[in-house]
C-alpha cells in the first residue's frame, strides 16, 4: 500500500460545550509513513494524549478525518475499530493500564488471546517479550508487586509481543531512570528497525533525540514538525 | 474464545469465593428447595401408589355415620353386627367381607408393656388389607367362632415387647386376658397420614367383643368385591342391602358410608402432588430472587471492573467478546449455584425421606431441569449487566478509576 499509514486531516477534538468548551485538538493535520519513528512533544495539556488516543482508535475526532492505511476509521463502528486495535496497534499508556491481580505474563498474553493465537504460542511470545524488556524473572508477579518502572516495561512487553504494525507509546520512559530509559529507547529503536512504526510522546529532549521526526504540540495545534537525519 | 471466557469466569469467581458464594446463595436455596420438594413429593406419591397396589382390587370400607364429621354427620349412628357381615358376604357381588372393631389397650409381656390398638377381625381381613405374615398363621375358623385367645402382632409391637426374643407362642396379657401370639405381620411402614401402621395387635373379632369390649358391635366392615364386578355395581348392592337391614327408605339419607379406598388413595396422591407443586412454585420465586441477586452483583462487578473492561477493549476485544465474558461469568456462577443447590436439595430430600419413612425417589429429569433452569437464570439476569459492560466506551472506561 502506498501513501501514509496514519493521516490526520484537519482533526479537532473538543470536550464540553459552550463557555466550558476545551479544544484539545484544533484542526490538526499531519501524516506518518510506514516505518517512521516519531516523537511528539509539547507542554502538559497541549493535546498529545488526545492525539494518541485518536491514532489508537480509542477516541474519535469531533471534526475532521482520521485515516489509517488510507481508510477513514474515525467514524467506523466500535467493532471495526476494535479489530484495527487488535491486529495493527500496540499501546503503551501513560498510566500503564495493566490488569490488577493478574500476572505480568498474563497481562502480556492478553492481546494475543483476542487475536485467537494458540496458548502455547501466546506463552512463548509473552516470555520472549518479557525477556526483551528484562523482566524474565518477574513473569509471575502481579502489577502490585512490581515497581512503576517494571510495570512500564510490562506494558511495553504487552505492546510489542503481538508484533503490531504500530506501537503508540505515551511517555514510555516517564517513570524510569536515565539508564532504564536509554534501554527502553534502544529497544524501541530496535523494534523500529524491524519495521514497526513508532509514535512516542515524551517530555525529554534526550529521548526525543532517538526519533527520526519530532512533532511539537502547543494548545492543540502543531507548531513544529521536523524530520531529522540525526535520528537513529 | 468461549473456552477462554469460561476459564476467565472461573478464575474471576475463584478470586472472590466468598462473594461468589453469597451471590449465588439465592439460586442455591431456590434449586435446593425445588429439588427437595419435588423429590419428597414424588417419594410420597410413590408410597401411596405402592400402598394402593398392596390393597386388593375392588376394596370397599363400610362405616357407620357419614364419612366426614360435619353438619350432616351422625356420631350416634348405630354400629354394625356380625349379622351384617354375614349378610354382605352372602351378596353375589361380594367375594370377602371382614368385620373390624378396635380398642385401645395396654399390652403386657414380662416387664415390658405398650399401648396399642387391638383390632378384632377375621382371617379375611389380612387378605383384604394386603397384610402378609412373616411367620405364623392366620386365625382358623374355629378360633374365630369360639373367640379363642390368640393374636397376630405388628412389627412395632414386636419390637417394643420382645426385642430379641422370638414372639411366636409367647403369651401376651391384655387386661385379664392371656393371649398366645400365633403370627407376626410384615412391616408396612407409615401410612400416607404419617401413622404407624405396624403398631397393632389383631385378634379374632369375637374375642375382642366378648372379652375386651363386652358388646357385639362391629365398627367397620372391609369388603372385597368379586373381580368381575365393578366398584359402582358392588357399592349399589351393598347400599341397597344395608338400607334394607337398617330400614332406611331409598330416598332418605343413609346412616352409614361406603368408601372406595383406591379413590382415597388416588385423591391423596393427587393432593401430595399438588402440594409439592405449590411448594415448588414458592421455591421457584426464590430462584427468581436468586437471579436478581446475581444481576445485582454482576452490575456492581461491571462498575468495579470498568477499567479492566477498558483495558480489554484497548487491546482489541470487541464489544461482543466483553458481552460474552460477562454473560459466561453470570452463567458459570449461576450453574455452580445450581449444582450446589442440586446436591443440597438431594441431601435434604434423602434426610427427609429417611425421617418420614418414604422411598427416596430422585428424578434425573427434575435434576436436569433444575440445572437447565439455573443456566437460564444466569443468561437472563446476566444479560443486562453484560450488555452494559459491552456498551462501555473504551476511552471512558480507561479513565475510570
Ligand atoms: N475527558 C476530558 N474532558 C474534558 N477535557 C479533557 C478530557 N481529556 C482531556 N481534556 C483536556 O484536553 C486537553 C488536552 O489533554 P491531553 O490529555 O491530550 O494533554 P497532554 O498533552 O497529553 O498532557 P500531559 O503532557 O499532561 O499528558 C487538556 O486541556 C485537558 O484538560
Ligand atoms: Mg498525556
Amino acid at each position: 500500500m502506498d501513501g501514509p499509514l496514519i493521516e490526520f486531516r484537519n482533526v479537532s477534538r473538543r470536550y464540553g460545550m459552550g463557555e466550558a468548551e476545551v479544544r484539545a485538538l484544533d484542526g490538526v493535520s499531519f501524516s506518518i509513513n510506514r516505518g517512521e519513528f516519531v516523537a511528539i512533544m509539547g507542554p502538559s495539556g497541549s493535546g498529545k494524549s488526545t492525539a494518541m488516543n485518536i491514532i489508537g482508535c480509542l477516541d474519535r475526532p469531533s471534526a475532521g478525518d482520521y485515516l489509517f492505511g488510507g481508510v477513514e476509521v474515525g467514524r467506523q463502528s466500535q467493532e471495526a475499530r476494535a479489530l484495527i486495535r487488535r491486529h495493527y496497534l500496540g499501546f503503551v499508556f501513560q498510566g500503564f493500564n495493566l490488569l490488577d491481580r493478574t500476572s505480568a505474563l498474563e497481562n502480556v498474553e492478553l492481546p494475543m488471546i483476542y487475536r485467537g493465537l494458540p496458548r502455547a504460542e501466546r506463552l512463548a511470545r509473552s516470555r520472549a517479550a518479557l525477556a526483551r524488556v528484562g523482566l524474565d524473572g518477574r513473569a509471575d508477579h502481579q502489577p502490585a508487586q512490581l515497581s512503576g518502572g517494571q510495570q512500564q516495561r510490562v506494558a511495553i512487553a504487552r505492546a510489542l509481543a503481538g508484533e503490531p504494525a504500530v506501537i503508540l507509546a505515551d511517555e514510555p520512559t516517564g517513570n524510569l531512570d536515565t539508564h532504564r530509559s536509554r534501554e527502553i529507547m534502544e529497544l524501541l529503536c530496535a523494534l523500529n528497525r524491524e519495521g514497526i512504526t513508532i509514535v512516542m510522546v515524551t517530555h525529554e529532549e534526550d529521548m526525543a533525540a532517538y526519533a527520526g521526526r519530532l512533532i511539537v504540540f502547543v494548545d492543540g495545534a502543531i507548531t513544529r514538525d521536523d524530520r531529522r537525519a540525526g535520528g537513529v | 474464545m468461549l473456552w477462554e471466557a469460561v476459564r476467565l469466569a472461573v478464575q474471576e469467581i475463584r478470586r472472590n469465593v466468598l462473594r461468589s458464594l453469597l451471590t449465588v446463595l439465592g439460586v442455591v436455596i431456590g434449586v435446593a428447595a425445588v429439588i427437595a420438594m419435588v423429590t419428597v413429593g414424588q417419594g410420597s406419591s410413590a408410597q401411596v401408589t405402592a400402598q394402593v397396589e398392596s390393597l386388593g382390587s375392588n376394596l370397599l370400607i363400610l362405616r357407620p355415620g357419614l364419612p366426614v364429621m360435619g353438619p350432616g354427620s351422625r356420631p350416634d349412628a348405630p354400629r354394625f353386627t356380625l349379622g351384617d357381615v354375614a349378610a354382605i358376604r352372602a351378596l353375589p357381588s361380594v367375594a370377602r367381607a371382614a368385620p373390624s372393631i378396635s380398642s385401645a389397650q395396654t399390652v403386657v409381656f414380662g416387664n415390658s408393656n405398650t399401648s396399642t390398638s387391638i383390632t378384632g377381625t377375621t382371617a379375611d381381613y389380612l387378605e383384604l388389607g394386603g397384610w402378609v405374615l412373616t411367620t405364623g398363621r392366620p386365625f382358623t375358623a374355629t378360633e374365630e367362632r369360639g373367640g379363642a385367645a390368640v393374636c397376630i402382632i405388628g412389627q412395632t409391637v414386636r419390637q417394643r415387647l420382645f426385642d430379641q426374643i422370638d414372639p411366636m407362642g409367647q403369651l401376651l396379657r391384655i387386661r385379664n386376658l392371656s393371649c398366645e401370639v400365633i403370627g407376626l405381620l410384615q412391616a408396612k411402614g407409615a401410612s400416607s397420614f404419617g401413622q404407624d401402621q405396624d403398631d397393632l395387635v389383631m385378634m379374632p373379632v369375637r374375642t375382642v367383643q366378648r372379652r375386651l369390649i363386652g358388646s357385639s358391635d362391629v365398627s367397620g366392615i372391609s369388603i372385597g368385591l368379586r373381580d368381575d364386578v365393578s366398584t359402582a355395581r358392588g357399592a349399589q348392592d351393598i347400599d341397597a342391602l344395608m338400607r334394607e337391614r337398617r330400614r332406611i327408605g331409598p330416598g332418605d339419607e343413609a346412616d352409614f358410608s361406603l368408601t372406595d379406598l383406591k379413590q382415597i388413595a388416588a385423591t391423596l396422591s393427587g393432593i401430595s402432588t399438588i402440594l409439592a407443586g405449590m411448594l415448588s412454585s414458592v421455591a421457584a420465586v426464590s430462584l427468581l430472587v436468586g437471579g436478581i441477586g446475581i444481576m445485582n452483583i454482576m452490575l456492581v462487578s461491571v462498575t468495579e471492573r470498568t477499567r479492566e473492561i477498558g483495558i480489554r477493549l484497548s487491546v482489541g476485544a470487541t464489544s461482543a467478546q466483553v458481552l460474552l465474558q460477562f454473560l459466561v461469568e453470570a452463567v458459570v456462577l449461576s450453574v455452580a449455584g445450581g449444582v450446589l443447590g442440586i446436591m443440597v436439595g438431594l441431601g435434604l430430600a434423602a434426610a427427609a425421606s429417611a425421617f418420614m419413612a418414604i422411598p427416596f425417589a430422585p428424578s434425573a429429569a427434575v435434576v436436569a431441569l433444575a440445572f437447565a433452569f439455573s443456566a437460564v437464570v444466569g443468561v437472563v439476569f446476566g444479560y443486562f449487566p453484560a450488555r452494559r459492560a459491552a456498551a462501555l466506551d473504551p476511552i471512558e472506561a480507561l479513565r475510570h478509576q
